[in-house]
C-alpha cells in the first residue's frame, strides 16, 4: 500500500510540476517586476502564447501517439503566407486556403507513416523542406510579401479584442478545451493512447491504429496552417521567414507539459502550462531589460533540461 | 529468396551509390565546365563540413540515439575562437574542441546514466547551446584576421583543401574505429539491442558516453573549419540546421535510424549525394524552392527503398 501512494505522489509530481512551476514563476515576477501584471503585459503575454498553444495542441496529439512532427515550424509559416495571399479573395479564401494545403501535407505525412512504416522524424523532416520550398515558390523566393488589407475582416480575426483580449486567445483556448474533450472523452482519443502506449498490442485488440496516426498527423498539419493564418491576421502580412525552429518550441513545451515522448501518456492541460511557463521566462527576461536577449534560450535549454531530468528520477 | 526479394536488397545497400553515379553521369553530360578541377574541389570544400558532422552523427544514430546539438556545438565552437585567437590559433582550436568535447559528454551523461532519451536531451543543448555561443559572442559576428588560422581554410596540400584532407583522415579513422576495434563492435551492438548487450555485460554507459563525445568534438572540428573558411565568427548562423543535413546524409546513406548498423562509407556517398543534387539544381539554375522540394523528395525516396518491413 505504501509503495502505490508512493508512487501515486510521483505521478501528481510528474503531471503538476509543471503547474507548480507556473505558479511560481508567476507569483516571483509578479512581486519582483511591477510592469509584469500589468493588465497590458498579460494581454500580451497571452496573445503570444495562443499562437504557439494552437501549434502545440496538434503536436500533444502526435507525440502521444509516440510520434513527432518537425513540419510544424515550416507549415506554421507557409500557412501565414497562404493566408495572406488568399486575403485578396476575401475572408473565407483567407482561412480556408492555409487550413487546406497545410491538412493535406499533414495528411501525406500520416499517409506515409501509418502505411510505410517510416520513422515518423525522417517523413516529417521532409516535409519541413517541402514546405519551406512550397513557400519560396509562391513567394518569388521569398522576395514577395503578401500585406492583408488593413480594413478587411480576416484582420480583425487577428486583431480584434475583446475586453482588450485577442480573438486568437479565445481560439486557442477554444481549441485546447476541444482538444482535452477528445483527448480525454472520445473513441479517438482512446485510440491515441492506445496508439503509443504499446502498438502491437493496441493492432491485436482492433484498434484502428494506421487511421489514428494519419489523424493525429491531419490535426497538426492543420492547426500549424491555421497558427501561421493567425499570425498572419495579426500582423497583417505574410511573414516568409518566421517559423525556423518553432517545431522544437513546440515539442519542447509538450515535453515540459508532462507528455511523454515515449508516446502514450500526456494531457492537453500540461502543454498549455507548458506553453504559459516558456511564454513568461521570455517575458521576464524582457522585463529585465540589461540582459542579454539571448540567455532566453539558455533559459528555455536550462529549464526543458531541469524538467526532463526531473521527469525521469520520479519515474524511477 | 525469391528475384525481387534479392534485387530489393541489393538496391537498399546500394542504392546511394547508384544515385551518385547516375548524378556524375548527367552532370558530366549535360552540365557545362562540371568535370574540371576547380568545381571538383569547389564541390567537395562545401561537403567537409556538413561530412564531418555526419561521422559523428553515424555513429550516434547506430547507437539508436540521434545528435540534435551538432548545429549549437559549431556555433559554440564559433563563438570561442575569437576569445583564445588572442593566444594564437592552437589553443583557440583546442578551446574550440573542448567546447565540443564538454557537450558531447554531458550528452552522453544524460542519455546514459540519466536515461532521457537521445531526443530531448539533445534538443535542450540545441535550445540552450546556440543561445550560449551567441551571449559569450554578444549577438556579434566578429572577423578574424589570425593569417595561421585562416590558412586552414584557405590553404591546400598537393592541391587538396586542408578542410577536405581533413574530413578524408576523419571518415577514415570513424571506418577504422566502426569495423576495427572492439568500441565500434560494442556500439553496433548496444544499437541493435541495447538490453542483450547490457545483459551480455557489454560496457553500455561508456560506450555510449564515448560515442556522443565524439560526435561532439567532430561538431567542433566542423565548426573550427568552416569558421576559419569564413574568416569570421557567426555563431548566429553557424551550423544553422546542421542536424537536419548531417541526419539527413547518413540517413539517406543507409544507416538506419533503428540502430545497430553504421555506414561509414554510405554517410559519405550520402553527404556527396546531397552536395551533388544541390550542385546540380543551382547549376541549371533552378531556385532554392525547387531545390527544397527535391531535396524532400530524395530523403523520402531513400528512406522508403531502406525501409524496414512489418
Amino acid at each position: 500500500m505504501t509503495t502505490l501512494t508512493a508512487a501515486t505522489r510521483t505521478k501528481v509530481l510528474q503531471r503538476q510540476g509543471a503547474a507548480v512551476a507556473l505558479i511560481l514563476m508567476v507569483t516571483v515576477s509578479w512581486l519582483v517586476f511591477p510592469r509584469f501584471g500589468s493588465l497590458d503585459n498579460l494581454r500580451d503575454l497571452a496573445l503570444q502564447g495562443s499562437f504557439l498553444a494552437v501549434i502545440a495542441l496538434g503536436m500533444t496529439f502526435v507525440i502521444i501517439t509516440g510520434g513527432i512532427d518537425l513540419s510544424v515550424g515550416s507549415l506554421y509559416a507557409l500557412g501565414g503566407v497562404l493566408a495572406a495571399w488568399g486575403s485578396q479573395y476575401g475572408f473565407l479564401a483567407a482561412l480556408t486556403l492555409p487550413l487546406a494545403v497545410c491538412g493535406a501535407i499533414g495528411l501525406i505525412n500520416g499517409l506515409l507513416i501509418a502505411r510505410t512504416n517510416m520513422a515518423p522524424f525522417i517523413v516529417t523532416l521532409a516535409s519541413l523542406l517541402f514546405a519551406r520550398g512550397l513557400l519560396l515558390a509562391i513567394t518569388d523566393e521569398g522576395a514577395t510579401t503578401y500585406q492583408i488589407a488593413p480594413d478587411s475582416a480576416f484582420v480583425e480575426l487577428g486583431r480584434g479584442t475583446v475586453f482588450g483580449f485577442g480573438y486568437p486567445i479565445f481560439i486557442a483556448a477554444a481549441l485546447c478545451a476541444l482538444g482535452g474533450v477528445v483527448l480525454n472523452r472520445t473513441n479517438f482519443g482512446q485510440n491515441v493512447f492506445a496508439t503509443g502506449g504499446a502498438e502491437q498490442s493496441a493492432v491485436l485488440m482492433g484498434v484502428p491504429v494506421a487511421r489514428t496516426k494519419i489523424g493525429v498527423y491531419t490535426a497538426s498539419g492543420t492547426l500549424a496552417g491555421l497558427a501561421g493564418a493567425l499570425t498572419a491576421a495579426y500582423l497583417q502580412s505574410g511573414v516568409t521567414v518566421i517559423g525556423v525552429g518553432t517545431e522544437l518550441d513546440a515539442i519542447s513545451v509538450v515535453v515540459i507539459g508532462g507528455t511523454l515522448l515515449t508516446g502514450g501518456m500526456g494531457t492537453v492541460l500540461g502543454t498549455v502550462i507548458g506553453v504559459g511557463l516558456i511564454k513568461v521566462i521570455q517575458n521576464v527576461i524582457n522585463q529585465i531589460g540589461t540582459l542579454d536577449s539571448n540567455y532566453q534560450s539558455v533559459v528555455s535549454g536550462v529549464f526543458l533540461l531541469i524538467v526532463v531530468v526531473l521527469q525521469r528520477m520520479l519515474r524511477r | 529468396m525469391t528475384l525481387t526479394a534479392t534485387r530489393t536488397r541489393w538496391l537498399q545497400d546500394n542504392g546511394v551509390y547508384v544515385a551518385v553515379g547516375v548524378l556524375l553521369l548527367f552532370n558530366a553530360l549535360f552540365t557545362a565546365n562540371f568535370l574540371t578541377l576547380g568545381n571538383f574541389t569547389t564541390q567537395l570544400v562545401q561537403a567537409a563540413p556538413v561530412l564531418i558532422v555526419a561521422l559523428g552523427m553515424a555513429l550516434v544514430i547506430g547507437t539508436e540515439g540521434v545528435d540534435l546539438s551538432v548545429g549549437a556545438v559549431m556555433a559554440l565552437a564559433a563563438a570561442v575562437i575569437p576569445l583564445y585567437l588572442g593566444a594564437g590559433p592552437l589553443p583557440a582550436i583546442l578551446m574550440a574542441l573542448v567546447a565540443g568535447l564538454a557537450v558531447g559528454a554531458f550528452n552522453g551523461f544524460l542519455v546514459a546514466r540519466v536515461g532521457i532519451q537521445p531526443i530531448v536531451a539533445t534538443l535542450a543543448l540545441l535550445v540552450g547551446g546556440r543561445g550560449l555561443a551567441l551571449v559569450i559572442a554578444n549577438g556579434q559576428l566578429v572577423q578574424l584576421h589570425d593569417p595561421a588560422f585562416l590558412a586552414l581554410g584557405t590553404d591546400d596540400v598537393l592541391g587538396i583543401p586542408i578542410s577536405v584532407l581533413i574530413a578524408g583522415l576523419l571518415a577514415l579513422m570513424v571506418a577504422a574505429l566502426t569495423n576495427r576495434t572492439t568500441f565500434g563492435r560494442q556500439l553496433v551492438a548496444i544499437g541493435g539491442n541495447r538490453r542483450a548487450a547490457t545483459l551480455a555485460g557489454l560496457p553500455v554507459t561508456g560506450v555510449l558516453v564515448g560515442v556522443y563525445t565524439i560526435c561532439g568534438v567532430l561538431a567542433a572540428i566542423s565548426g573550427v573549419l568552416a569558421t576559419s573558411r569564413l574568416a569570421a565568427s557567426d555563431p548566429a548562423d553557424m551550423g544553422l540546421l546542421m542536424e537536419l543535413s548531417a541526419i539527413t546524409a547518413v540517413v539517406v546513406g543507409g544507416t538506419p535510424l533503428t540502430g545497430g548498423k553504421v555506414r561509414v562509407l554510405g554517410t559519405v556517398m550520402g553527404v556527396v549525394l546531397m552536395q551533388l543534387v544541390r550542385a546540380t539544381l543551382i547549376k541549371h539554375d533552378l531556385p532554392d524552392s525547387i531545390a527544397q522540394m527535391i531535396q524532400a523528395a530524395i530523403i523520402i525516396a531513400a528512406v522508403y527503398v531502406a525501409r524496414e518491413r512489418r
